[in-house]
């Protein structure tokens, strides 16, 4: 009877959801911004802003097809550093994070001693990393991996600590390995965390690859930047902020992909935070 | 009925950075094979300690704990537990929640015929306790009673010969509660498992118990072992019974007499 209620009383609830017209969230966002470049280019004709000091969207936009091909290749070059980097730092992380978790010594030992690295700026770094492994891939990637490693450490460390004690007592129950447990209850149960750190890791790797391309390359979209400042030609530095912005902006979504695909129970599950 | 379970002058004392809590004291207990046993005490009296001890996660610091005569080490076997929280997997569908068990304990990876029928075997329980239809939900799209119900599946389809539960419907409104009841009253005689049912409940407690064991506070001991009389099976009339109120009140003078309950 009360099953019968509760059932109908859910049915009702989602039928309710259907029926409403669902506006994207991301058309919101993506009108707002179209809003905000229109206003740029209707400003910087009004008031004649010459383009050394800010050029206007259309200009931006134009330069950047002309010199498409160009822009890829430094793009790609930038890409690599990251990926690599930021693959790096998953795969020294992850398994560092495991450690730390079910080593006490480690977690009295080591794990302090990343929370305080952690507060270094990695950047003032990069120096002395070019003295180290020259002017090639390597300092970027290093950089990017360094930059974008703590984020990842940590949070993959608070969430595998974020288990229930009771979750942990079922699978002991069960009378299975802590392996097993492992798999089944400690990693799917640390998930949000982890990607929480994956995100915020590789928008920090973007910045690192950044960074290692101002102090020694010459190539990516740092290096391109870092060029046409000094030349002055602000239009190319817009343009490259651009690529820049897209870059990351689609590292994040893949990553942000990954997680709804790997966990679409996540979102619904929360009250704030996604509306 | 032959004995299934003993505990044998079990003492726990759980060694804290701010001292020793002694939680259990010299607990004496026999389970008989089938029974209904229910223990009731004052929070933080060493139930759940007791119920962990039986479980084999943890060990008793004093005493013994015998399961058909042999001293119990690890994890109890065929023992299955419900606890507090309803502990349902977020990312994991109803259905894969309450086959959690089969999967982990089996080598049912790569066997999809045992994989159907721990599925089959699932769909039933769930609709034995009125899920049918939910078994694709996520458990956030369940309501807290349709919550632990899909937990106590997740106990019973392991065919456990000892149901541990842990104040199951600590959290349920007194309506789903009553339904629970019921719902755990007729699958314990389908399925004719031993059960030790911890409660805050005294009503509770005499309702659904063959015996209930009255607990003292902290440290715990046992204070009485009361045969619960009433006939099964138990039903709409049976809280109106003269020994249900009987043994209601017992209990309660048990704990009035401790200081427990005070009436003013
Ligand atoms: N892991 C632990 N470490 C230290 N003390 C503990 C631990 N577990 C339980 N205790 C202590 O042992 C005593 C009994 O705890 P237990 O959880 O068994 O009580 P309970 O009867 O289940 O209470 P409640 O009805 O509130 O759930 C409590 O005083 C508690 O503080
Ligand atoms: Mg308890």
């Amino acid at each position: 009877m009360e099953s019968k209620m509760e059932i109908d009383r859910i049915r009702r609830i989602q039928g309710e959801k259907k029926s409403l017209i669902v506006i994207p969230k991301s058309v919101w966002a993506a009108l707002t911004l179209v809003g905000l470049v229109i206003l740029w280019e209707i400003l910087s004709k009004l008031l004649e802003i010459p383009a050394y000091i800010l050029p206007s969207p259309i200009e931006i936009v134009s330069r950047l097809v002309k010199e498409i091909s160009m822009l890829w290749g430094h793009a790609i070059a930038t890409l690599t550093e990251v990926i690599l980097g930021f693959g790096l730092s998953l795969l020294i992380g992850i398994p560092m994070a495991i450690t730390i978790v079910y080593s006490r010594y480690l977690a009295n030992s080591i794990y302090p001693i990343i929370i305080g690295i952690q507060c270094l700026p990695m950047v003032s770094i990069a120096p002395i990393l070019v003295i180290w492994f020259g002017y090639g891939l390597i300092t970027k990637v290093i950089l990017a991996c360094l930059i974008s490693f703590f984020p990842v450490v940590i949070n993959a460390v608070n969430g595998f600590r974020s288990l229930d004690k009771e979750m942990h007592d079922l699978g002991r129950s069960l009378g299975i390995s802590e392996a097993k447990i492992f798999i089944y209850f400690r990693l799917p149960n640390a998930l949000p965390h982890l990607f929480a750190g994956f995100k915020v890791g590789v928008t920090l790797a973007v910045v690192g690859a950044i960074v290692g391309e101002f102090v020694a390359s010459e190539r990516g979209l740092g290096y391109l930047q870092l060029t046409a400042n000094a030349r002055l030609d602000t239009e190319l530095v817009f343009v490259t902020i651009v690529v820049l912005a897209i870059v990351g902006i689609v590292l994040f979504l893949i990553v942000h992909l990954l997680e709804r695909l790997l966990m679409p129970w996540y979102h619904a599950n929360k009250a704030g935070g996604d509306h | 009925m032959s004995n299934y379970l003993q505990l044998y002058a079990v003492d726990k004392v759980f060694h804290t950075k701010t001292g020793d809590i002694q939680a259990l004291s010299n607990i004496h207990l026999n389970i008989e094979n089938g029974e209904f046993l229910s223990v009731v005490g004052p929070s933080g009296c060493g139930k759940s300690t007791i119920m962990r001890i039986i479980a084999g996660l943890d060990k008793p610091s004093n005493g013994s704990v015998e399961v058909n005569e042999s001293e119990l080490k690890g994890i109890a076997d065929g023992a299955a537990i419900v606890f507090q929280k309803d502990v349902l997997l977020a990312w994991r569908s109803v259905l894969d929640n309450v086959t959690l068990p089969l999967e982990l304990k089996g080598i049912t990876w790569f066997d999809r015929s045992n994989h159907q029928t721990n599925r089959a075997k699932a769909l039933e329980l769930l609709e034995s306790v009125g899920l049918k239809g939910f078994e694709n939900k996520y458990p956030h799209e369940l309501s807290g009673g349709m919550r632990q119900r899909v937990s106590i599946c997740r106990a019973l389809i392991q065919d456990p010969k000892l149901l541990l539960m842990d104040e199951p419907f600590g959290a349920l409104d007194a309506l789903t509660r009553e339904q629970m009841m019921y719902d755990l009253l007729k699958l314990s005689n389908k399925y004719k498992f031993t059960t030790v049912f911890i409660t805050h409940s005294i009503e509770e407690a005499v309702f659904l118990s063959d015996r209930v064991i009255v607990m003292s506070e902290r440290p715990g001991t046992i204070l009485k072992e009361l045969p619960i009389q009433l006939t099964r099976p138990r039903d709409n009339h049976t809280r109106s019974n003269d020994i249900f109120s009987e043994n209601v009140n017992e209990i309660r003078d048990i704990f009035q007499s401790q200081g427990i309950l005070a009436e003013n």
